[in-house]
């Protein structure tokens, strides 16, 4: 966008500024929408799992605006800090766990090249980013001034470190098999039928996926992992202090979170914005010069991926309104004894599979669907080669038949 | 199915049989009973509790293994008209009901005390803790020393339990008044 | 230790900690109500647990001798409210005791079958909030359900869904209504196989499993010693039930009912084959053994429930008219214990005989004695533990605080 802007925008760092703006106000727009339906809908889960109905008043028949009037009632209420918070952490601290979980979405890709920034270490920005979430945790614990705060805060660090190890292991497996940390050209990678996601690519990346889905849980402190807040023994863990608008903030990060972890493992595994049918290649949109075409599909190509990512979130929630909490030596042990060995161990048996069998499992090479030149799994040029071209720009195979970053 | 739990008369020997067992074993410790009641029960001087309780406890024959609970009942009368027509003294008695869970069969042990030591008003009348023989009267005479007034001795922590730990006076106690004000709150 | 180090000073100023005084409670989302624990931490580990109870003092005793033991009633229900039923039960039966008073037939039957079901009503609250402290929500809104059909029955025989002052001295206060025992049954009917349900999420789900197993182990002899009754009690593995070892007069309510005493012999309970089988790691005492005891007294009582109704339909006689409220109370002393779902709750009532207000009402009550063993339960235990521990105890603070 910047440089579509800076036809017009003469100088040209106010280019960049106004499309900075631009990128940060939709993305804001967007985690604030999603984490208003993400609470409607957790209600409405954990309502039909527990055999009852959920909101059902406000904004007719499904309670839609539920969480918009919680929203104002969090926002109307009295802003309480206790005497003994550390007042300039208390607070930062929801705001630096926002801004951690706000971050991720710059590198996250929508559809292909609908990004804010594309990056050429998405992949890596993000798990980064992510993990300085565990900051906005740790200090609001700390700045709190209360010991069951501590506690959280003391736990989630515990935790998040950890869980970091299995869940950078389970994200290598699709970077390895990609060879580009560039999550748009990952996507762009699985295009085609659902059987070019990686997640079908090979035994080991199946297994990943679920070993990644279980530290993300983790990292995003939802249960059965939820120890940083477990409200039956720490009351409510770090943001026992928190009240009104800054504890609505953690919410909205928490959430934001749960769509950061469930928006890369749809990219990595789930063939990111593609569909299970290449629907837009059929309709010819993917493909088209036309840019409203193009923009069309691009805009289907949203809606999968938006739909893959509440399919994520959905499934958390059900996970969270099933199964019984962790106490912290078992999440420890879950983390130390099983995931990170397991994680090696796919990372390994991914290495060894991409060099004897190269290419998927069930449908080892494009169909006839996938354009001329894309990529194949396997069949990429040399280490050398790749790392020059991943110095900027993307692979050029990639570039010829990609479209380009808006 | 139903066994049904009997009282020690019929179960392990008769009531006379083991009172007079108990009263050669502990002479005049064991103090006086009363065998025709709804619970037969047996009184015992303050100084031999612990050491009759040990022996129900431990006795091979016996094993009262459990101790169900201890109250305390105050007999006082505040009005003397009524109190003229009385046929008891003012006293204060603790109660220890006990069962064997062994044996099916329960016991009702009683100690009879002045309302206060002295006659001293404000002086707590004291019995033997037996806490160190069943661990439930630890709790349990928490309670009678917090609300009637019974100081336990030998008792490990002896504190209020139920009520808070400044308040003043033992509420079950017939002459226990409630007071005024407590941290600015009414009280009457 | 392994490594000798020459000043030990060294390592105690290294790996020294502060120890941390916390109050969990008395406003606590896992303290069963208003249950102060003073924790003494080191990091995550518990070395010490002072329980204060009292917040909900409310002088139930001192009430009770200034008012007449019918009157009394509706403050029992108060002492354990989520078992209301079982605790007019065992006022009326010692009053009863006391007064030397006979019931006929149908009114013992009838307060087998309204005790009964207060008792699966109590155990589903144990288990769902159990379920919460382990930090799952699901199962407890499942046994709020269910147990919203049992209040209803309540409600359409007494008229009230918790404190119901229902069973009184002399009998009840009603008859059951017209099609009440078809309701009954038809609930029960639809009862069972929900109970597998929760065992699927609860008693057999591993996470569940992990958290429970081994945890707070009771051992028979403390569970003795510290007067620990009812489910707590027999989760230790002592085979004692007042419904069969109780007083003749409490005991012969239950004459000719089949039942076994829910209670673990040689690895296995009473009619546990329809359910998840002991795990491998359980020892005998720990939560997971309460749990599951709890689990199948709801069975045993479906199946006292069946037969009560059988019972109650055929027998004849009054459903029992309760005494004059000023019954005038003879002179002496009667003390009784009946099983409460919660252990053995035990009045005591003394009267002078004057009039009908009884010289001293005291209640012994069961979750007194089983919370008293938290403190030791809870000695080196994680954080998490406590929540555990204090949840399979299942106490209820009315009744601790009365």
């Amino acid at each position: 966008m910047a440089e579509y802007l800076r036809q017009y925008l003469t100088p040209e760092w106010l280019a960049y500024v106004v499309a900075a703006l631009v990128h940060a106000f939709l993305l804001v727009n967007l985690l604030a929408v999603s984490a208003l339906v993400f609470i409607w809908l957790e209600r409405k889960v954990s309502g039909r799992i527990q055999d009852r109905l959920g909101p059902t008043r406000i904004g007719g028949k499904f309670g839609w605006l539920q969480t918009l009037a919680d929203a104002i009632k969090l926002v109307t209420k009295e802003d309480l800090m206790p005497a003994d918070a550390d007042r300039m952490l208390f607070l930062l601290a929801p705001y630096a766990g926002f801004v951690a979980s706000y971050l991720g979405f710059l590198a996250l890709p929508f559809a292909d090249g609908w990004v804010a920034v594309r990056l050429n270490v998405a992949v890596f920005f993000i798990a980064a980013v992510l993990g300085l979430e565990v900051f906005g945790v740790i200090l609001a614990g700390y700045g709190s001034g209360s010991k069951w705060s501590l506690f959280g805060a003391m736990r989630e660090a515990a935790q998040v470190v950890s869980y970091e190890v299995p869940l950078g292991m389970c994200i290598v497996i699709p970077v390895l098999i990609a060879g580009t940390m560039d999550l748009v050209t990952i996507g762009q990678m699985q295009e085609g039928w659902f059987t070019q996601w990686f997640v079908l690519h090979d035994p080991f990346t199946f297994i990943a996926f679920w070993v990644y889905f279980t530290c993300a849980t983790a990292s995003v402190n939802r249960a059965p992992f939820d120890l940083a807040e477990a409200e039956s023994e720490l009351v409510a863990g770090f943001h026992t202090e928190y009240s009104g608008f800054r504890w609505s903030v953690f919410f909205l990060s928490e959430y934001g979170s749960m769509f950061a972890v469930s928006g890369l493992a749809a990219i990595l595994f789930f063939g990111g914005w593609n569909g299970p049918l290449p629907v837009t290649h059929w309709l010819g949109l993917a493909d088209s010069t036309n840019p409203f075409l193009h923009y069309l599909g691009n805009f289907l190509g949203m809606l999968n991926f938006v739909a893959k990512c509440i399919f994520g979130v959905t499934f958390m929630m059900w996970v969270r309104w099933t199964l019984p909490r962790l106490r912290i030596d078992q999440v420890m042990t879950t983390c130390l004894k099983y995931c990170t060995p397991i994680s090696a161990a796919m990372f390994l048996g991914a290495i060894l599979w991409t060099y004897f069998i190269p290419g998927g499992l069930i449908v080892p090479n494009n169909d006839g669907v996938v354009r001329e030149g894309q990529m194949i799994v396997g069949s990429y040029p040399p280490a050398d080669e790749a790392a020059q071209s991943d110095a900027d720009a993307p692979p050029a195979s990639v570039a010829r038949a990609g479209v380009e970053g808006n | 199915m139903s066994r049904g739990r009997q009282h020690l008369s019929e179960m392990v020997m008769s009531g006379e049989a083991f009172l007079e067992q108990l009263k050669s074993k502990f002479g005049d410790r064991i103090t006086g009973a009363n065998l025709t009641a709804i619970d037969p029960w047996i009184e015992v001087a303050p100084e031999g509790l612990v050491a009759v309780c040990e022996h129900l406890r431990d006795d091979p024959q016996l094993r009262f293994d459990m101790l169900n609970c201890v109250s305390g009942v105050d007999y006082f009368e505040p009005d003397e008209k009524k109190a003229k027509k009385l046929d008891w003294d003012r006293h204060v008695e603790v109660v220890y009901h006990l069962s064997s869970l062994s044996n099916k069969t329960s016991l009702v042990l009683k100690v009879i005390l002045p309302r206060w030591k002295d006659d001293k008003p404000g002086q707590l009348p004291e019995v033997p803790s037996v806490s160190g023989v069943w661990s439930t009267a630890d709790w349990h005479e928490r309670e009678v020393f917090d609300l009637m007034g019974v100081w336990f001795t030998g008792h490990p922590d002896l504190r209020r339990i139920l009520c808070p730990e400044d308040w003043v006076g033992h509420p079950l106690r017939k002459d226990y008044e409630m007071p005024l004000e407590y941290h600015g709150i009414r009280g009457r | 230790m392994a490594t000798q180090v020459d000043d030990p000073r060294i390592i105690e100023f290294d790996v020294r900690t502060d120890e941390m005084l916390v109050n969990m409670g008395p406003q606590h989302p896992s303290t069963h109500g208003v249950l102060r624990l003073v924790l003494r931490t080191d990091g995550e580990i518990v070395s010490e647990t002072t329980p204060h109870i009292g917040y909900l003092h409310r002088c139930a005793e001192k009430i009770g001798e200034n008012i007449t033991p019918r009157q009394w009633i509706p403050y029992t229900d108060r002492m354990d409210y989520l078992a209301g039923m079982n605790m007019n039960l065992g006022w009326a039966l010692v009053v009863e005791k006391l007064l030397n008073l006979e019931l006929p037939e149908k009114a013992r039957h009838l307060r087998v079958l309204i005790v009964e079901l207060n008792r699966i009503a109590s155990h589903l609250v144990g288990m769902g909030a159990y379920g919460l402290d382990l930090g799952t929500f699901s199962p407890f809104l499942y046994a709020f359900r269910e147990r919203e059909k049992i209040l209803d029955l309540f409600e359409e025989a007494c008229g009230a869904r918790l404190t119901y002052s229902y069973l009184t001295v002399g009998g009840a206060t009603a008859d059951l209504p017209p099609g009440w025992l078809q309701k009954c049954e038809a609930f029960l009917d639809q009862l069972l196989p929900v109970i597998k349900e929760y065992h699927t999420l609860l008693t057999s789900n591993a996470i569940f499993v992990r958290r429970t197993v081994g945890i707070g182990v009771l051992p028979r002899e403390m569970a003795i010693d510290h007067g620990c009754t009812g489910p707590v009690l027999r989760g230790s593995g002592v085979n004692h039930d007042l419904r069969r070892d109780g007083e003749q007069r409490y005991t012969e309510m239950y004459d000719g009912y089949a039942f076994e005493v829910i209670v673990e012999q040689d690895g296995h309970y009473p009619r546990d084959h329809d359910y998840p089988p002991v795990p491998k790691q359980a020892v005998l005492g720990d939560c997971w053994h309460r749990f599951y005891v709890r689990m199948l007294e709801v069975m045993q009582s479906i199946d006292l429930i069946r037969q009560a109704i059988d019972r109650y339909s055929t027998a004849t006689g009054s459903f029992g008219e309760p005494v004059k409220l000023t019954e005038k109370l003879p002179k002496g002393e009667a003390y009784m214990e009946t099983e409460a779902p919660r252990g053995q709750m035990g009045f005591y009532i003394v009267s002078t005989g004057n009039g009908a207000i009884p010289w001293r009402a005291r209640a012994r009550s069961s979750s007194f004695c089983n919370l008293s063993v938290t403190e030791k339960l809870c000695r080196g235990c994680l954080i998490a533990d406590v929540p555990a521990i204090v949840g399979s105890l299942d106490v209820v603070m009315g009744e601790i605080d009365r």
